[in-house]
């Protein structure tokens, strides 16, 4: 909890909420994206459609779900569909206005890892893979990363490129025709990173309230970018903190018993 | 059990009953018992996919390819969970064909990083997907097709890893899209809601890719909630007629602590508990013998369950 009354984790999920466009088709990831777009919903964004992998289209889970297949999800949709058809009728038929993702690790170009540390075939660390995240990167418009940024997560090499970002920079991620226009933003707890708009190389455009530039630096895997004028992010407003709160309290109480 | 046994011998059906739909000549699906049905169904070295997309998974049918000691399996689906690192922790599997592994927002699933990171109980081959790859390659499976096309892992490096992902350029457009070789289990094992006693079978909500996998494998094993004089499904709903079904078993509560929509919820307490059961060797090693091992069949596994963990009762 900094003196603001907050933490950095709660600004983050509320900064990375207000990036959702009301109406906004939206592909959801499990965790922090999560978090934010149902906060989204029950903030300024009540008609955006979210879709999780497990098909469930237009789901308003009163809690947040543990997996991306939980009751609360299909009972609370507007439909229900299979995954060959969540993926090739809505994913890659292109009906997906915004893909929102987590990772384990980034690069400068937003490209992400949730495979493994280390080398594939020897791993340090096993991760579990790729999931729906690498179509979803690739074919919804546009897409959103967060993360927290540590030197760890942010990283000058991938190990492994699980989902492509803006690849190698530049106009690469177009030569190689992923349909999307890829990553326009990444929320971590310190700031927000958008890409140039021409070396598409991440640039530290917003810091929270409170997070000096130094630390955004110190805590990323290469020389940060940083633009000529860093806005600072409007700390949560109280009914953020309210109704984020509250979902989580929501969702800790339904977690603790047998699920009934 | 409140099953009508069909009467026929299990010699009499196991070789023809649960061949896919592409053997014209198939017998009725068969009620039976699930010991039965893996004990017929399932042989070393076989492919097995037991399928289930956080909603539905057939643990009851993973505890007893565990009870009947299977070795060498290669087992697919994309969403290995906790069934998956029982299987793979108990030694049955030597390979996995995956899309994400994990403890849904739990974490890691400890016993399949401990064989792919330190080779224990065996070493584990990996063939990684996306789901959309996974889900190509069932749908491909289940349509007679070689393979699967989408337009995928465009960025990824997992086609340098996978030599099951290859690219290929369409005929009529030249654009360069993904192929994947068509998935088919030589055995399918799912968990559905009902089935009727004829043996046809229902199932509803997040359905994943269950009714592609079904019909992509040589052969089918499903457990049900309740088998039911009627199933009154509704016209649009996901019915796997009985004639495409091998083997259907009554196992109330087997997909626990996954859940089975209109009959119970997830139970999340215990996919949390199993981060720490897991995460040593010793501690899985004495849950799986105390809980599976020693057990006759599921009922017993949850009895034993409940000796233990509050969450279960």
């Amino acid at each position: 909890m900094s003196d603001n009354g907050y933490t950095a984790d709660e600004m983050m999920t509320i900064a990375s909420a207000r990036m959702i466009r009301n109406g906004a088709v939206l592909f959801v990831g499990i965790g922090l994206p999560s978090a934010a777009a149902n906060l989204a919903r029950l903030t300024h964004a009540p008609d955006t459609v979210l879709i999780y992998e497990s098909g469930t289209i237009g789901a308003k889970p009163p809690v947040l779900p543990l997996s991306i297949g939980d009751g609360e999800l299909s009972e609370t949709a507007d439909a229900v569909v299979s995954i060959p058809e969540i993926f090739a009728y809505y994913l890659q038929g292109g009906r997906v206005d915004l893909g929102f993702l987590g990772a384990a690790q980034i690069d400068r170009f937003a490209n992400i890892n949730t495979t493994v540390i280390g080398d594939y075939r020897k791993p340090s660390t096993r991760l579990p893979g790729a999931g729906g995240a690498p179509e979803i990167a690739a074919s919804s418009k546009e897409v959103l990363i967060t993360l927290r940024q540590n030197k760890r997560a942010f990283v000058k090499k991938l190990d492994f490129v699980t989902s492509g970002g803006h690849m190698e920079g530049g106009d690469s991620r177009e030569r190689m025709r992923l349909p999307g226009k890829g990553p326009t933003a990444v929320i971590t707890d310190l700031g927000i990173l958008t890409p140039d708009p021409v070396t598409k190389e991440l640039t530290l455009t917003s810091l929270h309230p409170g997070v000096a530039v130094e630390k955004a630096v110190e805590s990323t895997g290469w020389p940060l970018q940083i633009a000529a004028h860093v806005a600072t992010t409007d700390p949560p407003t109280a009914n953020e903190l309210a109704i984020l709160r509250d979902l989580y309290a929501r969702t800790a109480r339904a977690h603790a018993g047998n699920g009934n | 059990m409140k099953n009508r046994d069909w009467g026929l011998g299990i010699g009499g059906w196991g070789i023809a009953v649960g061949t896919s739909c592409h053997n014209k000549s198939n017998p009725l699906a068969q009620i039976t018992t699930l010991k039965q049905a893996i004990g017929e169904m399932v042989r070393d070295g076989d492919t097995i996919a037991l399928e289930g997309f956080t909603h539905l998974i057939p643990f009851a049918a993973g505890h007893e390819i565990i009870r009947q000691r299977r070795r060498n399996l290669t087992l697919a689906r994309m969403t290995p969970d906790l069934i998956y690192d029982q299987l793979i922790g108990a030694g049955c599997v030597s390979k996995l064909i995956f899309s994400w592994g994990g403890n849904p927002g739990v974490g890691s699933l400890h016993r399949l990083r401990d064989a792919v990171e330190q080779g224990w109980p065996a070493p584990l081959a990996l063939e990684e997907h996306a789901h959309a790859g996974m889900a190509a390659a069932y749908a491909a499976g289940a349509s007679h097709l070689p393979f699967g096309v989408l337009r995928g892992y465009l960025g990824s490096d997992l086609p340098r890893y996978n030599t099951n992902i290859k690219f290929i350029e369409c005929p009529f457009t030249g654009e360069r899209l993904a192929a994947v070789p068509a998935l088919r289990p030589d055995v399918t094992v799912i968990h559905a809601q009902k089935a009727d006693r004829r043996g046809n079978v229902l199932l509803w909500g997040v359905v994943g890719v269950q009714k592609e996998a079904v019909l992509a494998a040589k052969r089918t094993i499903v457990t049900v909630e309740e088998v039911v004089d009627r199933l009154d499904a509704p016209p649009n709903s996901v019915v796997l007629p009985w004639w495409v079904v091998g083997a259907v078993a009554e196992v109330k509560g087997g997909a626990f602590p996954s859940y089975a929509q209109g009959y119970y919820a997830r139970n999340n307490a215990f996919y949390k508990a199993w981060d720490a059961i897991s995460r040593e060797r010793d501690t899985f090693l004495a849950w799986i013998e105390r809980h599976v091992l020693t057990t006759a069949d599921f009922d017993g596994f949850k009895r034993s369950l409940e000796e233990v963990a509050s969450y279960v009762r």
